[in-house]
């Protein structure tokens, strides 16, 4: 095995009474991609935060090429060559790409030198490495994946020999990704060590040398890539086996509870997005739709639920009418049974400043059980939301904290246990477990046919086709806003695929 | 050649009353581009007035004056720092509190020390700047058109004016030409890319209010060591909320800055011109309607002729560092 870039001996660190990373033992050899995983709140940007000196460990010793260092500050860490892109980018919006380059990194008091040396040596770095980027572009005029590139070229103007990338590819589509995926191979090509903190399993496979597993402050395993499998991953991410399809029994599809009709809506372009689309959803079946995200679901849920306008078409709950212009009385909808998990939980579903309690009845806090005459029952909200807390495992277990403090997984958790426990005749849920760690995807999912099963209509959108798979009794895809084919949930994925991407193949519908 | 020569007057006392304003938006501009709300410019400049007049009728310089006021000034502004940037206090209550605590010392320090109704004694000559005769400005003063402009615009002033108006260009090289100003643009708007640079976000901040103290003291110095021969109480009037606004109408840019202050110096020059001198059309207008002319404008103008107006992003937020 080559030297060690950096050995992470017996780390220890608390906040407050959470122990967010216990004895730590690392190694990362020299010019290998290590990736780290595990689930949200494991533990992996607290140990990076450490090692790029944002935090200071409690006990613990660090050794970059074999010395061992005091890291102290974010100077401290770059001057050992480490850097490192952060989940959120750490970049002036309103600057140009060699600006932000330059920054924390001139010459002199003036910066008339370091930018002359900053645009040849973006240059260089452009040659070397694949990764052009135009010096003098604003950083909010790029592209997410050209803003990480600036923060990768940030790191390797500081002379970064080790970098590390906390979650990169979490707002970058799938080509992007994998472009990123081409630069640092070629980085490690170069020498460069790299590690990587992802919850996605694949991309370990994909890019890693070796991966470590971390799980609630430890690590866990290490293993090399090559020898080990996603199965045998997630199982010690989440420490115990991970069903990857849900158990789940038959459906017996009763009466016809929403109803949706030639629904056409144009979004503020004035671009047709759902273009003439009929389904019907039936209690105790489970239908889900499928398609490359942008091509129409995100609307479609807005439609159903009231908060869009259609331009055309109907759509019964429960055989009665939807107002479909757009102004729709949201409360009105619930009393009639219908229940909206929305896409975007932190925008739409949640106030990340209350208090969980007062999360987990937004929406029906003017329900009776709530009230004492004109005011707020709070003895009998935080009971409920402690039931829900109980029912739905949502961690940690204290109503009062703030919602902002949650993981994103159980975030999802309390509005799904809003919605569900409101015993909703329909519930419409816009991407079920996006941003949610393995172990709580396993629980929602078990959750959501436990509604069918109770004879619940249940429509879902994913643009996860495994999950599409693994819950949906019926499947509906959607391409450029139509309905492009309905599948039973035994369906291949390769023909899903097919679908999605706008190829009809007649072969497929026989 | 009156008409002509009514212009001249109505621009030189322009620049006059402009100087002020131009020197507190200037210092409000280190602030809010590093991030740092400062509603306190107004009272900063009110106790460098009053520091300002008080140290110099008691050591007769109008140096020692000028130097007290940016010391006093500064420390204030440390106030506003200590309380905005280390305790990561609101800015607006603490630029409000100093307010208040301006307004408030300089009147009973003021009666304290001198006993003449909150005000400072009369400052003799040297203990005030005196206007600077540019070589020449009395031999061509009877020159036509050119003779005016340079012997009244141009020459004639004290060395604050010329201080307020070098500070433009000035201000301009530091933010866009050197470490200091790239660091103190970036802080502005994303703290945390400071922070994750190796870079102190506190000390860059400190030393941002650090300007904006020395700018408010030497306008406060101005108008009492220049416009006035003393201290007066109250005696800044709002000049600090002005500079502010001219400061949003400039969009946080030094060279905008300077002519809304020209504007905002025109207005009043104009409406103290007319006051009393019938208006073609309307006629005679109240004295009071003339005097809150540039006030109104002053809503209008931000009310409907800026655009958008994007403050720099962290503006007002103190910095937490957070996982």
């Amino acid at each position: 095995m080559a030297q060690a870039a950096i050995e992470l001996i017996g780390i220890n660190k608390s906040f407050g009474a959470v122990r967010a990373n216990r004895d730590i033992n690392l190694e990362v050899a020299r010019g290998t991609i290590h990736g780290i995983v595990g689930e949200n709140g494991a533990g992996k940007s607290t140990l990076m935060s450490i090692l790029y000196g944002f935090y200071q460990a409690d006990s613990g010793e660090i050794r970059v090429g074999g010395k061992p260092v005091s890291i102290n500050t974010s100077n401290d860490a770059i001057a050992l060559g480490i850097g490192m892109v952060h989940q959120h980018f750490m970049l002036v919006d309103n600057f140009t790409v060699l600006e932000n380059v330059i920054l924390g990194a001139e010459n002199d008091a003036l910066l008339k030198s370091s930018i002359a040396k900053a645009r040849s040596e973006l240059d260089r770095l452009e040659r070397e490495y694949g990764l052009e980027v135009d010096p003098d572009a604003v950083i909010e005029e790029l592209p997410v994946g050209l803003q990480q590139r600036v923060e990768i070229l940030k790191a390797l103007y500081r002379g970064a020999e080790i970098l590390i990338l906390d979650e990169p590819t979490g707002v970058l589509t799938p080509a992007e990704a994998d472009h990123l995926f081409r630069i640092l191979k070629q980085l490690k090509d170069q020498g460069k060590t790299i590690v990587l903190i992802t919850h996605k399993l694949r991309e370990i496979m994909a890019i890693t040398d070796t991966v470590s597993v971390m799980r609630q402050g430890t690590i866990v395993a290490t293993r090399v890539t090559k020898e080990t499998t996603v199965g045998e991953l997630a199982e010690l991410m989440v420490g115990r086996r991970v069903l990857l399809r849900v158990e789940k029994g038959q459906s017996e599809a009763g009466a016809i509870r929403l109803s949706v009709r030639n629904l056409t809506v144009k979004d503020q372009r004035g671009v047709t997005m759902v273009d003439n689309v009929s389904f019907d959803v039936r209690g105790g079946e489970i239908v889900g739709i499928a398609g490359v995200a942008g091509n129409g679901q995100s609307e479609l849920l807005e439609a159903i639920s009231g908060i869009r306008h259609a331009v055309s078409g109907e759509v019964m709950l429960e055989g009665k009418p939807i107002d479909l212009t757009g102004k729709a009385d949201p409360g009105e909808l619930r009393d009639r049974g219908l229940a909206h998990v929305p896409e975007d939980r932190h925008h739409v579903g949640l106030v990340l400043a209350f208090e969980e309690n007062e999360n987990s009845i937004l929406g029906y806090h003017d329900d009776e059980r709530y009230l004492k005459g004109p005011f707020l029952d709070i003895d009998a909200i935080m009971a409920d939301a402690k039931d829900k807390i109980e029912k739905y495992d949502i961690r940690p277990g204290n109503p009062r904290l703030k919602t902002a403090n949650f993981s994103g997984g159980n975030q999802q958790k309390i509005v799904l246990a809003r919605e569900m426990e409101q015993d909703p005749g329909v519930l419409i849920v816009g991407q079920p477990t996006r941003g949610v760690d393995v172990g709580a995807i396993e629980f929602i999912h078990k959750r959501l046919i436990a509604m069918r099963d109770q004879g619940k209509a249940v429509l879902v959108v994913s643009v996860e086709l495994d999950e599409i798979r693994s819950l949906s009794d019926r499947i509906l895809v959607m391409f450029a806003g139509r309905v492009v084919g309905e599948r039973g949930p035994d369906a291949t994925e390769g023909e899903l695929g097919l679908l999605m991407a706008g190829v009809e193949r007649q072969e497929a519908a026989e | 050649m009156d008409s002509f020569n009514a212009v001249i007057q109505v621009l030189d006392s322009t620049i006059r009353l402009s100087v002020p304003l131009l020197l507190a938006c200037l210092a409000g501009l280190y602030s809010e581009r590093a991030g740092i709300f400062d509603i306190g410019l107004e009272g900063k400049m009110l106790v460098g007035a009053f520091a300002g007049a008080s140290a110099a009728a008691v050591f007769h310089s109008a140096l020692i004056g000028l130097g007290t006021a940016v010391l006093i000034s500064v420390a204030f502004a440390l106030v506003h720092g200590f309380a905005s940037i280390t305790h990561r206090g609101n800015q607006i209550v603490s630029g409000v509190a100093i307010n208040f605590i301006a307004a408030g010392s300089t009147i009973i320090l003021g009666q304290a020390w001198f006993s003449q109704g909150g005000r400072t004694p009369a400052l003799q000559p040297g203990e005030r700047f005196e206007a600077i005769i540019w070589p020449g400005a009395d031999a061509i003063k009877d020159v036509p058109v050119i003779g005016p402009i340079y012997a009244e615009l141009i020459s004639g002033h004290s060395i604050l004016v010329y201080f307020a108006f070098a500070m433009v260009p000035f201000t301009w090289w530091v933010l866009f030409r050197t470490r200091f100003g790239l660091r103190m643009r970036a802080v502005g708007e994303n703290p945390a890319a400071v922070d994750t640079a190796g870079i102190s976000v506190a000390w860059l901040r400190y030393r941002a209010l650090i300007c904006t103290g020395i700018l408010t003291g030497v306008a406060g110095a101005y108008l009492s060591m220049v416009q006035n021969g003393g201290f007066v109480k109250d005696m800044t009037a709002g000049k600090g909320y002005i500079a502010l606004a001219a400061l949003i109408f400039a969009k946080w840019k030094p060279v905008n800055a300077m002519f809304a202050c020209l504007l905002f110096g025109f207005l009043d020059a104009a409406s103290i011109r007319l006051q009393g001198s019938p208006l073609p059309l309307v006629g005679k207008v109240p004295a009071q309607l003339m005097q809150a002319l540039p006030y109104v404008l002053t809503v209008i103008l931000l009310a409907g002729f800026i655009g958008k107006a994007v403050p720099p992003r962290a503006g007002g937020v103190p910095y937490v560092k957070e996982r």
